[in-house]
């Protein structure tokens, strides 16, 4: 194995370090692993919190700041935040408008932001809830935990952070994530396995010249294994797969991400590609974000998010947003 | 009759067996999962041990309630939920008694192995930690011997390999998942088989 790192049993804590002295808007709970934005709470403002396994940066600490989160709360890599982390992290930023908790549809997020909701309303903070599930690799069916959640989150999370900065009611924040997630569908592909700090070897075996299709974010396999496809035959596959989910009739964000080692001269390269095939499905695209948001830390690979927009939905996405993953328009 | 200082043995016991067996717990889960279970359960365990350590409860509920929090407290993830509610709710159940009977200790831990089927919202065949606490459950009500429900509780976490999972994050790989054995299934089972050690060592 060879990381940039010391110990396994160190990687957040050090990256949280990392992170603090790097974004001095941040304010970083390093003991606690709790990420706020230094002028929360924001009087009159819903808060909007979210979390989930570290290994996916800049998911979500990355997202903190005006327009977008208020606080996020990373887990150890891979794995769910504990209830503790998330009623600190809404005790952080509520104001008295109530929390909205964003959370990615993994068993151990659900449950753990289910266990923290109650906790933070045992201490009189109001708190929503939105699910994100958007990953139509997963069948949603009696059989199974319903979709993953993966790419969608950032639409969530920036369009609903755009609504609390206006100063929308948490009741309205939380229809508007709602339907952020109803109209966003993903599909990932992997070209190599992750490797994670605590276990120092893949956790899958993906021999050369083939790649996984209908991955998620945390090294598990994906639904199926292919001979090396070129980047043009990925995206007919993926677009093809989240088209035939979505079926859009106006025009969609689009996110074409990186899973963490893949290159932006690759990511630019498949994003041509995805275009000529949204172009080619007769969709619109209203915008575009090419790069590594919604990682799997070492793994090669990307996915495609489309998300259908209105007019509200679009002028929220374009809203200013300053954190350190994502900004513009300040 | 089972005392807290019995009920803190066996969490001690859990803590060094899930410090053995971390290795073998992540090695399962990286083929179905995400290679984390070892390294979760052994950082709860090792927060239990301590907490019981220094608070040292009075009580056999008060020890698993102690141990059940801790674990929500410090786990994460799916296991932290689940084995936290486990341990809280098995101990809620054996009331305030200071002892506690085998049999009082079984219908407890029918109690918590219920609780953890609604949370999880699983039932035995979905290839989950239930498969080997279901039966471990039942058999310790059974027979009342922790023997016989370490034997039920084995042979449970073995018949995961050839099923399908259809809940958590294996479940995500459709028909992929079959062929492996459950990392939930086999640290519960590694749970009860330290009950049993417990008990036989105290005999």
């Amino acid at each position: 194995m060879r990381m940039l790192i010391n110990v396994a049993e160190t990687v957040v804590a050090d990256a949280l370090r990392g992170m603090a002295a790097a974004h001095p808007r941040l304010t970083v709970d390093v003991e606690n692993r709790v990420v706020v934005r230094s002028d929360a709470p924001v009087a009159g403002r819903v808060g909007i919190v979210s979390g989930g396994g570290s290994g996916h940066e800049p998911l979500h600490a990355g997202f903190v700041g005006p327009g977008m989160l208020s606080a996020a709360c990373p887990g150890e890599v891979f794995t769910s935040p504990v209830p503790d982390q998330m009623v600190r992290a809404a005790a952080a930023v509520d104001s008295g408008q109530g929390v909205l908790f964003v959370v990615k549809n993994y068993t151990g997020d659900v449950l753990n932001f289910d266990m923290a909701a109650e906790l933070a309303e045992d201490e009189g903070i109001q708190v929503a809830k939105v699910l994100v599930d958007d990953d139509v690799a997963v069948t949603d069916s009696s059989f199974t935990a319903g979709r993953r959640g993966t790419g969608a989150t950032l639409f969530v999370e920036k369009i609903a952070g755009a609504a609390a900065e206006e100063g929308a009611p948490l009741e309205r924040v939380e229809a508007l994530a709602r339907q952020v997630n109803a109209s966003s569908r993903s599909f990932g592909v992997a070209l190599s396995a992750v490797t994670t700090p605590a276990k120092g070897t893949p956790t899958f075996d993906l021999p050369p010249g083939e790649l996984e299709l209908g991955i998620g974010i945390h090294g598990e396999p994906g639904r199926e294994r292919r001979p090396m496809m070129t980047s043009g035959e990925i995206a007919d596959f993926a677009v093809d797969a989240v088209l035939d989910d979505l079926r859009p009739t106006r025009p969609v964000l689009v996110l074409v991400n990186g899973m963490g080692a893949t290159p932006l001269l690759e990511l630019y390269g498949f994003n041509a590609e995805v275009q000529r095939v949204l172009t080619e499905r007769g969709v619109a695209v209203a915008r575009t974000l090419v790069g590594n948001y919604v990682t799997s830390l070492d793994m090669a690979g990307c996915s495609v998010t489309l998300c259908q927009v209105d007019e509200e939905l679009l002028r929220l996405w374009d809203a200013p947003v300053e954190t350190p993953a994502l900004r513009w328009g300040r | 009759m089972l005392d807290a200082e019995f009920f803190r043995r066996w969490m001690s016991a859990t803590a060094d067996a899930v410090d053995r067996e971390a290795g073998r717990l992540t090695e399962l889960d990286s083929a179905i999962g995400d290679a984390d279970h070892g390294s979760n359960l052994q950082r709860g365990f090792a927060a239990v041990a301590a907490a019981l350590e220094k608070e040292r409860p009075a009580t056999p509920g008060a020890v698993l309630a102690l141990a059940g929090r801790q674990l929500i407290s410090t786990v994460g993830g799916a296991s932290g939920p689940l084995y936290g509610t486990l341990l809280r709710r098995t101990g809620k159940a054996l009331g305030d008694d200071s002892e506690v009977t085998p049999g009082k200790l079984a219908a407890a831990l029918g109690a918590g192995v219920d609780a953890v089927a609604q949370l999880g919202g699983a039932k035995a065949g979905d290839k989950t930690m239930l498969d080997a606490l279901i039966p471990a459950a039942g058999a310790l009500g059974e027979s009342l011997s922790f023997g016989a429900a370490r034997e039920a509780a084995d042979e449970g976490a073995l018949a995961t390999v050839p099923l399908q999972a259809r809940k958590g994050r294996a479940s995500y790989l459709g028909e992929r998942s079959i062929g492996h054995q459950d990392p939930g299934a086999t640290s519960s089972a590694l749970l009860i088989g330290t009950l049993a050690d417990t008990a036989e060592a105290g005999a």
